[in-house]
């Protein structure tokens, strides 16, 4: 059920106090070390971001998804870091459960993840099976009242401190694509499964991804997700759809933080006697970035709202994540080169977000599979 | 112990005050506005009276418009147990919310009230001192720390050149200064029930307490702007250009 206005407005702008108060200064920091502090974590436990999407019958806040998208244009406005520690618990983790699990299967999960006492991590993409990962190779073969695990998964985002997998593995061998595929509940801390050292990324350091090997890791068939096998990748798509506009929200959140970055550099710093943003050919980056972060913001919670009310906007998701993460790279492209030689230098923070950006093109859907969900359901659309 | 903590909505600290063209005072019109930081200290200072023990139910209580009820709920969310809103529209002085707060207290019986030292809007620093008068109960304003002790409460003030430490009966008031605590944020799930906690809806005429102003602002300005500096070399110059300035003889 939809907040009321005024609750809404102290949610937001609790959220963002805690963003400029707490995030924000440690933004160098966190980069640096490569780590977000325990002691922030722990404030976002208390503060129930690790719950908001979660019902609110599982301990969690149950926001509509245009509720989570106004939140995320709150956190979005710091180092996405901070918004990964959350992340997988409140969306591609987590959302697997909600959609598509069994009550046993909710009662056990969700409370732990509202609270942010146990961390999900999605377990889809593999080294060999990234945009097309209806070919995944990982399997989940039937062994009594088990299934037996084997595979390899990359780049699983909170893999080091995940509690369980919301894991995609195909449980019949003979079916090619994604019929033979299902979803798992995995727990963590089973024998047979290694978590790989984190990866050195190009950015959002202080949020980890790595490897996570499967060599003969038993779970018993109760983890299956749901009640039949072969559904697994149906539910992984559903957990991308959503999943999309959540990332778009963040796009629209750090392209917020960025213009006005840019929009007060602009204003102080000065150039020829006066301020740089006198000049009109500065003004029209900010012009730019202004309309296009104004464009993506309007077109995710017109998305969330049609989705809350019940409408099918899986091409719409995808015109989201599509246009909103080549949005924020545009923008922060226009931040740099407004800062100069100040954005191309760590100290004042442009490059990084420059450098953390460039993922919300590639993850979760690449933007050429996003053109090719939006172009083949238009085709679809005039052709009946 | 019941503690009754008043709070006021002010301009939000962040928010960079204009002075209205007609020097009548200051815009509000569309600006952010929130809990009166002090007072957010003395609503975490009774949270956490409670969570030790010591305090057995919090309420809070404002003197304002419809919208101070947002501020209200914000205590709540904090952890405050009920609210009480003397809703007014009009412009109100530190005597008369004292005396509304005299008012409240009567009705509410606390063994504590805690409040701001002042509000960041007027700076007046004078409703905490005026309730304690009109109630005849000690104060212990500018209070760094307080710690119950028996039936006494011990509060150490932040006083000129150091702290001193007081012991005070109870009933008492306290006005809390900026190094008491650290106002924890409202959680989420509690901004969401806060909606659910009581708010009993007051007017200054269920006190009667007469409102009229006995102060007028004649007007407000802006501080007058900084001038550029200038750098000198040696410090013989420095002398000679505060001599130049009238600064020293």
């Amino acid at each position: 059920m939809a907040l009321d206005l005024e609750t809404r407005d102290q949610l937001l702008s609790t959220i963002r106090r805690f963003v400029e108060e707490r995030l924000i200064p440690l933004e160098a920091q966190v980069s640096e070390n490569d780590e977000v502090p325990a002691e922030i974590v722990q404030e976002m436990r208390e503060l129930g971001l690790f719950g908001i999407s979660i019902p609110v019958e599982y301990g969690g806040l149950g926001l509509t998804m245009e509720e989570e998208c106004l939140v995320l244009f709150e956190l979005g406005r710091t180092s996405p870091a901070f918004r990964s520690v959350i992340g997988t618990n409140v969306g591609i983790g987590s959302q697997g459960i909600v959609m598509d699990g069994r009550q046993d299967q909710k009662d056990e999960w969700l409370p732990k993840l509202a609270t942010g006492e146990a961390i999900a991590s999605f377990a889809l993409t593999e080294p060999e099976a990234g945009s097309d990962a209806a070919s995944l190779r990982t399997t989940a073969i039937r062994d009594g009242d088990d299934y037996i695990i084997n595979g390899t998964k990359r780049f699983i985002t909170n893999a080091t401190k995940a509690s369980m997998f919301t894991l995609m593995a195909r449980t019949d061998p003979d079916t090619p694509g994604g019929k033979g595929v299902s979803a798992f509940i995995c727990p963590a801390d089973i024998p047979g499964i290694t978590i790989g050292k984190p990866e050195k990324k190009m950015g959002q350091q202080g949020a980890h991804i790595s490897d996570v090997i499967f060599e003969d890791a038993r779970i018993p068939a109760s983890c299956l997700l749901g009640d039949v096998e072969g559904k697994g990748f149906i539910t992984a798509m559903k957990v991308l759809e959503r999943g999309r506009l959540h990332i778009s929200a963040v796009c629209a959140g750090v392209a917020d933080r960025l213009l006005e970055e840019s929009g007060r550099y602009a204003a102080e710093r000065k150039q020829f006697g006066a301020p740089i943003g006198n000049l009109q050919l500065v003004q029209a980056m900010l012009a730019d970035m202004k309309t296009e972060h104004y464009a993506a913001r309007c077109m995710v919670l017109d998305a969330a709202r049609r989705r809350d009310a019940g409408e099918d906007v899986a091409t719409e998701s995808s015109c989201c994540k599509y246009f909103a993460s080549e949005m924020v790279g545009r923008v922060a492209d226009k931040a740099v080169q407004i800062f100069g030689g100040a954005g191309y230098v760590a100290d004042y923070g442009i490059e990084r977000f420059y450098r953390d950006v460039r993922i919300f093109r590639i993850y979760e859907g690449t933007s050429q599979v996003q053109q090719v969900i939006i172009g083949r359901n238009v085709v679809k659309e005039y052709a009946e | 112990m019941k503690v009754l903590v008043p709070v006021k909505r002010v301009i939000d600290y962040n928010v960079k005050v204009r002075v209205k063209a007609d020097q009548s005072g200051v815009e509000l019109a569309n600006v952010k506005m929130s809990m009166n930081p002090f007072d957010e200290i003395s609503v975490e200072e009774a949270i956490r009276l409670k969570e030790a023990g010591t305090a057995t139910e919090i309420v809070v209580v404002t003197v304002g418009p419809q919208q101070a009820q947002e501020t209200l709920r914000t205590a709540l969310a904090m952890g405050a147990d009920r609210g009480i809103h003397v809703k007014t529209d009009a412009e109100v002085e530190p005597l008369a919310v004292a005396k509304i707060l005299k008012a409240v207290a009567g009705e509410e019986s606390p063994e504590l009230i805690i409040v701001g030292k002042q509000a960041i809007d007027d700076d007046s620093n004078q409703t905490g001192q005026m309730l304690s008068a009109l109630l005849g109960w000690p104060q212990g304003t500018f209070a760094s720390k307080v710690e119950k002790d028996g039936d006494k409460l011990n509060v150490t003030r932040e006083i000129d050149g150091g702290l001193q430490t007081i012991k005070l009966n109870l009933p008492a008031v306290v006005t809390s200064d900026l190094r008491l605590n650290e106002p924890r944020y409202a959680s989420l799930p509690n901004i969401m029930k806060a909606k659910k906690k009581p708010i009993d809806a007051k007017t200054p005429e269920d006190y009667s307490v007469d409102l009229t102003p006995r102060l007028q602002v004649q007007k407000v300005t802006e501080p007058a702007e900084r001038q550029a500096g200038i750098k000198v070399e040696t410090a013989a110059e420095l002398v000679a250009k505060l001599k130049e300035a009238g600064v020293i003889g």
